[in-house]
Order: structure tokens, then sequence, then C-alpha cells
């Protein structure tokens, strides 16, 4: 298994990335957030919300960590340079929200997974898509230790066996269980519009949920 | 005990459309109608704030809650009148202003307004607003609205409405000042702003815990001494049901809870509301259905909890029989509310605490 970093970057300080942050540091990990502007926006929050997370810049806090959780409004991920981001284990944890991103055609193609068109921008890094589809309140609220009856899950789409492990490990540090689904092209399965979606199940579950997926995409990775 | 003195009860309609005694839905009319008469019933029975939410959205009658307060205003003597929420990001804050400062006249001060960005977005499309520009256009919103709520002449320039210099706002309330609230979600930015135009803090909890937000209760207060700004009214607003028995309640509001959260989920892409999820949240989270013990037992708890002075029950969701829905403004008014105060009166002794 892949040794664990214990670091972990958040790119959002909103709804989700806070409480990523708060769960992160109850596992134990050393936490930095950025916001979309200056730390000094985010301090306050972060200091009082996640206390002993790092608020910093864009470019500091993704510089601190091998692992990067995308949890920006995706009709934004192209304002996160993709420089910053090369030659690491990005996990994209973002849904088209046509409320907040407002209508776009290029975020609502049914052939390709929106995370996807993520590693297709940030294509010096490697995306798995994870932490999407389970709403923030639930993340906060049912963390389980290992082996716990009823402990819920959290699915897991990316092209590389390695990363899928190590994305693996940092959700079962969370408190989940993780579901290996498929390709980085399954996280369409995650996706609004899908059983899976706002799912808060334990692990056999959320597979059921996934029945529809066709085999070729659940593929095994290399 | 002061706690319980100052605390404030409150009923929360979006003017759902109810069915009547026929099982027939009403009109959009009708169920104006009914939110009116549940309004002077729940005055009647001593309810103190009624708060109706604005939607532009068939399955809600009202999308212009102070003319509908406006009807409540001279029928009811005591209840406060409030919107929850008035969507400020595609409004005018001097039209706001304007509206709320006339139900202020014709309810002899009872208007109170809660700005919020809403859940819904029917209304950028309708007014011509950008929903990619809704962080910005609530931002600028409630920086004019906090100068006009001052009434006195405005100067203000910005981007999204044309500037004001020296502007005067008329009527003019008896009061110098109507109540205004920032309803917010889980956005820990919408809570700091709250506090930097010391506004109160009514907090959304339509699910999970309601102790996840103390945090942000803290971050309010401590925003606040930062701004140095007043924090001290806080308020929470979450959905339930109230019916003679837990079974009762269930057995109504189960229904009535899945066509609402399927028709809205439909357009969010969720699945439709599995019945395992709904009994969680009412075990566990925030649905407070249930007999009048359940319910003043959970909202007891969720108050001590996080020390709030306001607790708004947004009831009637979905096409409930109007029978029902004015059985539990009943049930609400006379039991739950004087329980409550019990319940809480009663912890106040035991820890001898004064707010
Ligand atoms: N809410 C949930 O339950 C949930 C669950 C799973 C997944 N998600 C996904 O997570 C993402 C965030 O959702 P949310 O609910 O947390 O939204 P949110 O509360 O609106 O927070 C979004 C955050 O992203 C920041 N941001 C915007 N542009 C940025 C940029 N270019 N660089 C860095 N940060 C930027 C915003 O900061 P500024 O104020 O500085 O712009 C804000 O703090 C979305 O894609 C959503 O679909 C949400």
């Amino acid at each position: 298994m892949a040794k664990q970093n214990k670091n972990l970057t958040i790119v959002g300080a909103g709804k989700l990335g806070i409480v990523l942050a708060q769960l992160a540091l109850k596992a134990g990990y050393t936490v930095y957030v950025s916001g979309s502007g200056s730390p000094d926006k985010i301090r306050l929050s972060v200091e009082v919300l996640a206390p002993g997370a790092h608020a910093l810049t864009l470019a500091d806090a993704t510089k601190r960590s091998d692992i990067i959780v995308l949890a920006l409004p995706l009709g934004k991920y192209q304002s996160v340079p993709k420089d910053m981001l090369a030659g690491k284990l990005v996990v994209d944890a973002m849904n088209y929200w046509w409320e907040v991103d407002g209508d776009r055609d290029d975020l609502r193609n049914p052939e390709t997974s929106t995370s996807e068109l993520v590693q297709s921008y940030f294509d010096t890094s490697r995306v798995v898509k994870a932490l999407s589809h389970m709403g923030y309140h639930h993340l906060l609220d049912e963390t389980r230790p290992v082996g716990a009856p009823n402990r819920k899950a959290i699915a897991i789409a990316g092209d590389n066996a390695a990363d899928n492990q190590v994305v693996a490990q940092l959700i079962n540090d969370l408190g989940f269980d993780p579901l290996h689904i498929g390709q980085l092209s399954a996280g369409r399965w995650l996706e609004p519009g899908h059983e899976a979606f706002g799912a808060n199940v334990d692990s056999d579950t959320l597979a059921s949920y996934l029945h529809d997926l066709p085999p070729s995409y659940a593929a095994a990775v290399t | 005990m002061e706690t319980t003195q100052t605390f404030k009860f409150g009923l929360d309609s979006f003017g759902d459309i109810p069915v009547d005694d026929d099982g027939k839905l009403m009109s959009h009319a009708g169920a104006i109608r009914q939110v009116v008469e549940e309004a002077i019933l729940a005055d009647k029975l001593g309810v103190d704030v009624i708060a109706l939410g604005e939607h532009h959205r068939h399955d809600f009658s009202i999308s212009s809650p102070e003319t509908v307060l406006a009807g409540i205003a001279t029928r009811t003597k005591n209840i406060k009148l409030a919107s929850g929420v008035t969507v400020l990001s595609s409004d005018d804050p001097v039209r706001v202003f304007e509206r709320f400062a006339t139900l202020d006249a014709l309810s002899n001060g009872r208007a109170q307004i809660i700005l919020g960005r809403g859940s819904f977005t029917e209304s950028f499309p309708l007014f011509g607003y950008e929903l990619r520009d809704y962080e910005l256009l609530f931002e600028e919103k409630v920086e004019l609205m906090a100068q006009v709520l001052k009434e006195k002449p405005v100067t203000w320039t910005g981007t999204t409405r044309h500037a004001l210099a020296g502007a005067e706002i008329y009527p003019k309330t008896e009061s110098g000042r109507i109540h205004t609230s920032i309803g917010v979600g889980g956005s820990p930015q919408s809570v700091i702003r709250a506090a930097k135009y010391g506004f109160p803090l009514m907090l959304a909890v339509i699910g999970g815990s309601p102790e996840r937000f103390i945090p942000y209760i803290e971050l309010y207060k401590q925003a606040g001494e930062q701004f140095g700004t007043d924090t001290s009214e806080i308020g929470i607003h979450s959905p339930g049901f109230i019916a003679d028995t837990d079974e009762e309640a269930v057995e109504i509001a189960w229904p009535n809870h899945k066509i609402n959260f399927d028709r809205i989920g439909s357009t969010r892409g969720w699945p439709p509301m599995k019945r395992e999820h709904f009994d969680e949240e009412v075990a566990k989270y925030s649905l407070y259905i249930g007999s009048p013990e359940t319910v003043a037992q959970k909202m007891a708890k969720t108050i001590k909890a996080l020390g709030v002075n306001r607790f708004d029950l947004v009831y009637g969701g979905g096409p409930m029989p109007a029978k029902a829905r004015l059985h539990m403004i009943e049930l609400y008014a006379t039991k739950v509310i004087p329980r409550v105060k019990e319940l809480l009166a009663e912890s106040d002794g035991i820890s001898g605490k004064t707010k």
C-alpha cells in the first residue's frame, strides 16, 4: 500500500471545503486551505470552524501537499492555474450545479464525466473523482471508525490504481468506507441525476445504486 | 426566566398548495387565502411571528410575501410579519425597503425582513439577472440594504444598480428601524457577512444535525467582535409537522415531504427520497415531526444546544390537507410552545443560567 501522505490541501473554503478540513484535522492531517483570493478573507472562518488548519493563498496551499482536493464551484475550475497542480494527485469533489454555475453547455455533456474535463484541463496532474456525492452535512455527521456497523461509503473513480489507493486511504482516514467503482469516466454515475448522487449509505447499498454502470466503465484499473 | 420570556416562536410558510376537504389541490389564490387564515389563527393563539418565503414556481403560491403580509396585517394584532426570505439578489433594496416600510405602517410596526439568497433561482432569469453573478449581487445589495435601513439620505455606488446620491427613501417608519435579519445556510462567508453589517442571524437548518451549527454561531460572534457589531440575536428555522400522535404526524408528513423533496430534487439531480432517509432525519436530525411532546422535546434540545433565541418551524411542505395544517398550528401554539418554554425554564433552573 502507498505510504499515506498526512498533508492535505483543500481548494475552496465553502461548505464542503470547511467540512473536509474539519474531518482531516480530526484524522490527524496537517491541513492547508485556500479560497479564491487573499487568505485574509477566509482566515477567520478557518480559525473558528477548522482550528489548526492553515489559510493560505492558492499558490502556497498547493505547494504544501501532494494531494489536492478541489472543493470550489465546478464552473470555476479553470480559474485554478494548471501549473500549480502539476504532478499532484487531484481529488475532484466538484459537481455541476447549474444554480451556482449558471447554464453551461460544456459542463452538461452527457457523454463525458465532468471529472474527465477537469483531467483534460489539469493535464499534468492525476485526477480522481471522490467526495462529491455525499452532502456536506452528512459528511460531517456520518463519520464512523473502521469496522463500525453501517459505516457509510464514498465512491472513488480514477484511472490509476495506486492513486485510487491513496484516495481510499484518505477516505478511510476521514471516517468512511472507500468504494472503487471504476475509471474516471465512471464518475459520471456519481453526478447529479444518478442514483448514487446524494448517497449517504453503506458500501453494499452504494454498490447497488450503481447497477446501471456498464461493465466497461467499471473495468479494473491498472 | 429571561431566556424563555424573550424567546420568539415563529411559523414559516412558502405558500405550498394544500388540498381542500375533498382532496382537491387548491388554486394559487386559495393557497394564499389559506395562509392568511393560518396567520390569523397563529396570532389569536399567541405565536410570535409568521414568516413567508418568496418563490417564483408553480408549487408555491407566494411570490410577493409582503403583499400577503399586508393582508394579514389588517386582520391581526400582535404577530410579527416577516419575509422568510426576501430574495435580495434579484430585488432592489430601495423597493424592498419601501414595501416593508409600508407593511410596517399597516401593521403598526410589526414588519420584519429576513434577507437571503434563497434556495431557488427562478427569480434570476425572471428579473434579468445572471446566476453566475449571484455572489456579487448579494454582496452589493446587502451593503446598500444596510444603508437604506438607517432611514437617512443614502449615497451609494456599485456595479449592480445605478448609484444613489443623498437619496431619501419613503415612507419613514415610526420606530426608525425595520427589524431585519439575514438567513444563511452552511456558508461561512454568509455568516461573516451577517456579522459585518450587524444583522441578526437566521440559520436555515433543513437537514443534518443542528449541533453542527454551533461553530457557525461562534464564527458569527467572533466576527461580530472584530467588526464591533451586535450579534446577540440568533434564530433557527427548520421544517416540521405536528399531529396528535407520532404515527399520525409521520403518516401525513411523509408522502407530502416526499412529493416536495422529489419535485425540487428532480431539478437538482437528486434521486427520489427514500423512506429510510426520511425516518433518519425525523429520528436523529432536522425534521421536527411528531406529537406535541416529541416535537417540543426535539425543539428544546436544539434550542439549548445552540443557545438561539428564536425558532421558526417551517410547516406545510407538499400538498397537505388544509385542515391538517390548521390543526398543526393549533397544536404548535397551545401545546408545543408552552411545553418548550417549560423545558427551557427547567434547564435554566438547573444550571442557574441567565441570559
Ligand atoms: N455542498 C455540498 O454538500 C457539496 C457536497 C459535495 C460536493 N460539493 C461540490 O463542492 C464544490 C463546492 O461546493 P460548496 O457547497 O462548498 O460551495 P460554496 O460553499 O459556495 O464554496 C465554494 C468555495 O470555493 C471558493 N472558490 C471559488 N472560486 C475559487 C477559486 N478560483 N479558487 C479557490 N477557491 C475558490 C469560494 O471562495 P470565494 O468566496 O473566495 O470565491 C468558496 O469558498 C462544488 O463543486 C460542489 O458541487 C458540494
